[in-house]
């Protein structure tokens, strides 16, 4: 009771800075009550969804992409040492690489449209997954190992009664970093030589200075990734406490 | 320490149908590339175990119990020698009837007490009726029925290791290997933990293997004792106690008891000695 | 070097001989990718013609200065929220989805508060790298160990004397794995604000090369990236290790 008391302080915090800033501001920033009635207008508008529908495609595909990917990555090469110990710092690399670099090849490759920004979103999501996942498997517990010795499993029973309820809390750690990078993978792929989506509204709004717009987008956005983050973190926390 | 070093042999001449069984000239080096470099954990070591017997191993710290366990139970296969049982050779994998309980937390945490006892039954593919009886006697030996659908997260260390010994006994193993299962648990719990080890040992007839530091645990609970050298650890003496097999901890009370454990202690404490040197000079050769 | 190093060098070695030869024979387009080996050389022409270097030291700048905004900024805040449990257990979960949050959005807000210059751009650097600070300096200060702090209160500590000399030393790991992290951050935010946004430094003239057709150019600067953050990304490991391995871990 008291945690969801401090949670609601913080965010009525945030909005008074928020406030203040606007009134510090205005003309670059629109207040709390502005910016809400404007993502009412939107999500009442027809303009609004078959963005919002784009947006939500690319970025439903991308992490079906970067899950299936990650998680086949990951937990092929955290099955055996050797490859686990070649890979992790290749893996770590490349995610610390600034992507959006890569982003003119992706775009050369795919040209411009949806399977651009899909193949972007899986690139943002697929490698933390695939770390969480591979570090996973390698840090199960060396004593459950010869547990499944002694009692003489076959690979694939050892594979489904061990190895992945075994390696669940932190591969759900490694999805929900890897869903908010492949959010921000495929908006950040519209925000660059794209016509529809969230991210093109975004840049739209830039280009014509429509402050509220820019706002609206983005509060929607950040409680949209709040939600589905915070359920996530709750399913997290509770895997994890099981396993304490 | 050369005579002690023979003492295995003289056991050769005991009935060969007795042996359950038995190391033969096993050594153990981990590292390095077949003959040069590594650390030889294990010199070559005999070990007969028979049929039944309760065996404690003792032996300073970092002397190969835990190798010496592991090879006697096919965890890991030995350099040299042979390991048998039950008259076979194993061949670096577990053989069938064989039970290993360890020292770290063995439960799975994503699964109830009642979900963890059976899962070795469950993975065996043996029918749910037999299942539900084993499961059934294995809590109620252990202590453990009121706890069926709790998470090893919920119980103490001392329950959640009660769970590993029920997951165990449940297979029906003709020997069970203990690689210092009350290690981590406090004085107190690790003297009823014996009872409970004592008592699953008649129940069970199964062959015990111990594997200890703990020269009290060693002395009231075992049949014979085998005392390791330092590194690289072979078993250097062989101490026969004669209790009765219906025994528990206020065996402590027993004058032999006090003997058994000055025996342990005096040839014991060289080893510890020499472990305790070995410890220092490496240490100091890696800084 | 050890076995797996040797591996490792050859799976990526490997990796760029494939990409080589499938750009060589064609199998790949030189309109879509050029090959490796030809990226080296137009950098290295580009480098010696100097035309990139006004953009090269731009970013490198706007990196530094977002790097040690977000580091120092990011230890602070994380050490005031860590000395507040309430605060604490209430900003977790935002802290958690901060990453999907789009900021180059705010570009035009940063805009207006720092004027046209490079302001802008080192703020999206800053908010990039300062939240991963923050979680790596809240981890540290979690995993102090509670004996250490008594040791603290034996020895008659003060509050800033057993902050600095205890608690500190003892975060290091996790600080450092923070810094490590905004690095990476910072990189990623300043050149993907450029790229998107600004009108100058290297993300900026990947774009332009890419809007005007000009291969050669972006090949080059896209190769001189990845290289120069493998490279700096790649001593850092080094660094860690050793230090992990000298803490024991």
């Amino acid at each position: 009771m008291k945690r969801s008391l401090d949670t609601i302080l913080l965010i009525a915090a945030g909005l008074i800075i928020w406030q203040l800033l606007h009134m510090a501001v205005p003309y670059a920033l629109t207040s709390p009550a502005g910016t809400a009635v404007k993502a009412w207008n939107m999500l009442n508008s027809a303009t609004f969804w078959p963005h919002a529908a784009e947006t939500g495609k690319a970025f439903l595909y991308a992490l079906l992409l970067a899950i299936a990917g990650g998680l086949a990555i990951g937990l092929g090469l955290g099955l055996n040492r050797t490859s686990a110990e070649v890979a992790e710092p290749i893996l770590v690399s490349v995610y610390s690489l600034p992507k959006v670099t890569l982003y003119p090849l992706i775009l050369l490759i795919f040209g411009l449209g949806v399977p651009a920004k899909i193949a972007f979103g899986t690139l943002h999501g697929i490698i933390p997954i695939a770390i969480f996942a591979m570090n996973a498997v390698r840090n199960l517990a060396p004593v459950h190992l010869k547990t499944v010795k002694v009692l003489r499993l076959s690979r694939t029973q050892t594979l489904l009664t061990v190895f992945i309820p075994g390696a669940l809390p932190e591969i759900v750690s490694g999805l929900r970093i890897g869903f908010s990078l492949t959010l921000l993978g495929v908006l950040i792929g519209e925000m660059f030589a794209s016509q529809r989506g969230l991210g093109y509204l975004i840049m739209n709004a830039i280009g014509l200075h429509d402050v509220p717009t820019i706002m609206a987008v983005i509060a929607m956005l950040g409680i949209a990734a709040v939600l589905a983050s915070a359920f996530m973190l709750w399913l997290d926390h509770r895997l994890h406490h099981r396993a304490a | 320490m050369n005579s002690a070093a023979l003492q295995p042999a003289q056991s050769a001449h005991e009935p060969s149908k007795d042996v359950h069984a038995e190391m033969r000239g096993v050594t153990r080096v981990y590292g390095g590339d077949g003959k040069t470099g590594g650390v030889q954990a294990l010199a070559a070591t005999d070990l007969r175990l028979r049929r039944g017997e309760f065996y404690s191993v003792i032996g300073p710290s970092g002397c190969g119990k835990s190798t010496l366990l592991d090879v006697l139970a096919g965890l890991s296969r030995p350099t040299t020698g042979e390991v048998l049982f039950e008259g076979k050779s194993i061949d670096g994998r577990v053989p069938e009837g064989t039970g290993v309980v360890f020292q770290e937390d063995a439960s799975f945490p994503w699964l109830t007490v009642a979900d963890n006892i059976a899962f070795g039954l469950r993975r065996a593919g043996i029918d749910a009726a037999e299942i539900q009886r084993r499961l059934d006697y294995a809590l109620k030996l252990m202590g453990l029925a009121d706890f069926a659908k709790s998470y090893p997260s919920q119980l103490s260390g001392g329950m959640r290791q009660r769970v590993c010994i029920a997951r165990t006994l449940v297979m029906q193993p003709r020997i069970i290997l203990l690689d210092e299962p009350f290690g981590a648990l406090d004085a107190q719990t690790r003297l009823i933990m014996g009872d409970e080890l004592l008592k699953v040992w008649r129940e069970t007839g199964a062959t015990v293997v111990l594997i200890t530091h703990a020269l009290d645990e060693a002395a009231m609970l075992s049949d014979r004792i085998g005392i390791m050298s330092a590194r690289p650890g072979k078993i250097i003496e062989e101490i026969k106690t004669q209790w009765p097999r219906d025994r528990d901890s206020r065996i402590a009370a027993n004058p032999a008891f006090g003997e058994i454990t000055a025996r342990l202690w005096s040839v014991l404490r060289d080893e510890s000695l020499k472990a305790i040197h070995q410890g220092n000079k490496s240490s100091a050769g890696l800084a | 070097m050890s076995r797996v190093g040797w591996i490792r060098l050859l799976v990526v070695g490997g990796f760029i001989l494939a990409i080589e030869l499938l750009c060589r024979t064609g199998m790949i387009s030189p309109r879509v990718l050029i090959a490796p080996s030809d990226m080296a050389i137009r950098l290295y022409r580009l480098l010696l013609s100097g035309q990139a270097n006004a953009d090269i030291i731009e970013t490198l700048g706007n990196v530094a200065i977002s790097l040690v905004l977000s580091v120092s900024g990011g230890f602070a805040i994380g050490a005031a929220i860590h000395a507040l449990p309430r605060l604490r257990r209430a900003i977790d979960p935002f802290l958690a989805s901060y990453y999907a949050l789009p900021f180059f959005a705010f570009y035009p807000l940063f805009i207006v508060m720092f004027g046209l210059g490079r302001g802008a751009v080192v703020a999206i650097g800053f908010l990039f790298g300062v939240v991963a600070m923050i979680i790596a300096t809240l981890n540290g200060f979690d995993r102090i160990p509670r004996v250490l702090v008594r040791t603290a209160e034996v020895y008659h500590m003060g509050p800033v004397a057993a902050a600095l000399r205890i608690k500190l030393p003892s975060a290091v790991p996790y600080l450092f794995t923070g810094v490590k992290l905004a690095i990476a951050y910072c990189f990623i935010g300043v050149i993907a604000a450029e790229f998107i946004m600004a009108s100058s430094g290297l993300g900026y003239a990947i774009a332009y090369a890419f809007n005007n057709f000009d291969n050669g150019k972006m090949y080059a600067l896209m190769f001189f990236i990845i290289v120069l953050v493998t490279i700096v990304n790649a001593l850092f490991y080094t660094y860690e290790r050793r230090l992990m391995r000298r803490w024991g871990r």
